[in-house]
């Protein structure tokens, strides 16, 4: 005859507060076989702390809006097994992401993160178009073209925030343009359809850009998409030498 | 100021490039030449009118001055806020004048 078990729980450390100041909570919920940190973070929200704030839209890895501080490093709390980051008694720790101003427990505001891609001219701003009028033919790009696989290495970023959260240079230095931008910055560098590669190259250069980055690639270990930022950065600085060498810099 | 940070960033680089070839004729020649039984008598009489070595050594200092200044910059800006064009021309000012030093302690082994 099978004997009931009592459910095992999970001890779940939760920072609450807002931009003034906040401190861990500690709850605790079922220990399932297979739950994500969202799917605890849920639990805690719905069955114990309903004013508990967080943030999260597809739960399938696809938005990139669940972000947090999972046990000391960001990650995607979606794609996040509990099991994979603490063994059966441990504790969980959760944390807003770092580097960005803190709206309420586990809410970020990611506005300083998107105008800083704004800074580094994230806009694709095509080169036969100016005008924003559409081009007379169709832009040639071949896939296997030098241009075109660097920009393909890089395009998948869907701006979560992780790699900001984890960059050290940005937690050093406000100004610091930080990861994701640059490397939307560089696939734009490398889209041969557009126009403004010296201007680009210019806002992404100097000490809030690519020439602070120390290459430790945080960015790179912890992005959830396997993109590889510190090497678009790498790439930002190598075209600048080159051009600023060169002459070719307006 | 962007301008700037590429040269201080080329510069940097291509220092490191030279400091890495300097530094290792800079210890093979102390080597050969504490192993080789030299005096400081013996060793003088070698530096004195040696003008490449002379000339060697200026580029090794100026580059060795240059490059720790750059990189003490940006230890001093993240560390310290040390940020902003005065910093900026102090550290250059630093970096030619540990430089100096080295050019002087150059001259004077080449003119003993």
């Amino acid at each position: 005859m099978e004997t009931l078990k009592a459910p095992e729980t999970l001890k779940v450390r939760v920072w609450r507060g807002d931009a003034a100041g906040g401190e861990f909570a500690e709850y605790a919920v079922p220990a399932r076989e297979n739950q994500t940190v969202l799917d605890v973070v849920t639990e805690i929200q719905r069955e114990i702390e309903p004013t508990l704030a967080y943030r999260f839209a597809c739960r399938v890895g696809m938005c990139g809006s669940c972000a947090m501080e999972v046990n000391g490093r960001a990650r995607w709390t979606c794609r996040t097994h509990v099991r994979r980051v603490a063994r059966p008694g441990e504790v969980l720790e959760l944390r807003p992401l770092a580097n960005l101003p803190v709206i309420r427990d586990l809410a970020t505001d990611m506005a300083p993160f998107f105008d800083k891609w704004a800074r580094a001219r994230g806009q694709f701003q095509p080169k036969d178009a100016g005008d924003g009028a559409v081009p007379d033919d169709f832009a040639v790009v071949p896939p296997e073209s030098k241009a075109r696989r660097e920009a393909d290495a890089g395009i998948e970023c869907i701006g979560c925030g992780v790699c900001y959260a984890s960059c050290d240079i940005v937690a050093w230095n406000p100004d610091y343009l930080g990861p994701a931008a640059m490397n939307r910055a560089w696939t734009l560098v490398n889209d041969v359809r557009d126009g403004a590669r010296g201007a680009r190259l210019e806002a992404v250069s100097g000490d809030a850009g690519c020439h602070s980055c120390h290459s430790t690639q945080s960015c790179t270990q912890h992005c959830p998409k396997n993109l590889d930022p510190s090497s678009a950065i790498a790439g930002l600085k190598r075209s600048l030498f080159w051009d600023s060498l060169l002459g070719r810099r307006g | 100021m962007s301008r700037g940070a590429v040269h201080l960033w080329a510069a940097q680089r291509v220092t490191a490039l030279f400091l890495g070839v300097a530094v290792a004729v800079h210890l093979v020649t102390i080597i050969i030449a504490v192993r080789g039984g030299l005096s400081a008598a013996e060793i003088l009489g070698r530096t004195q009118g040696a003008t490449a070595w002379f000339l060697f050594y200026c580029a090794f200092a100026l580059a060795a001055g240059l490059h720790a200044a750059i990189g003490l910059r940006t230890i001093a800006a993240e560390w310290l806020g040390w940020r902003g064009r005065g910093f900026d021309l102090a550290w250059l000012g630093i970096g030619l004048l540990t430089g100096l030093f080295g050019v002087r302690a150059a001259w004077g082994l080449y003119v003993a």
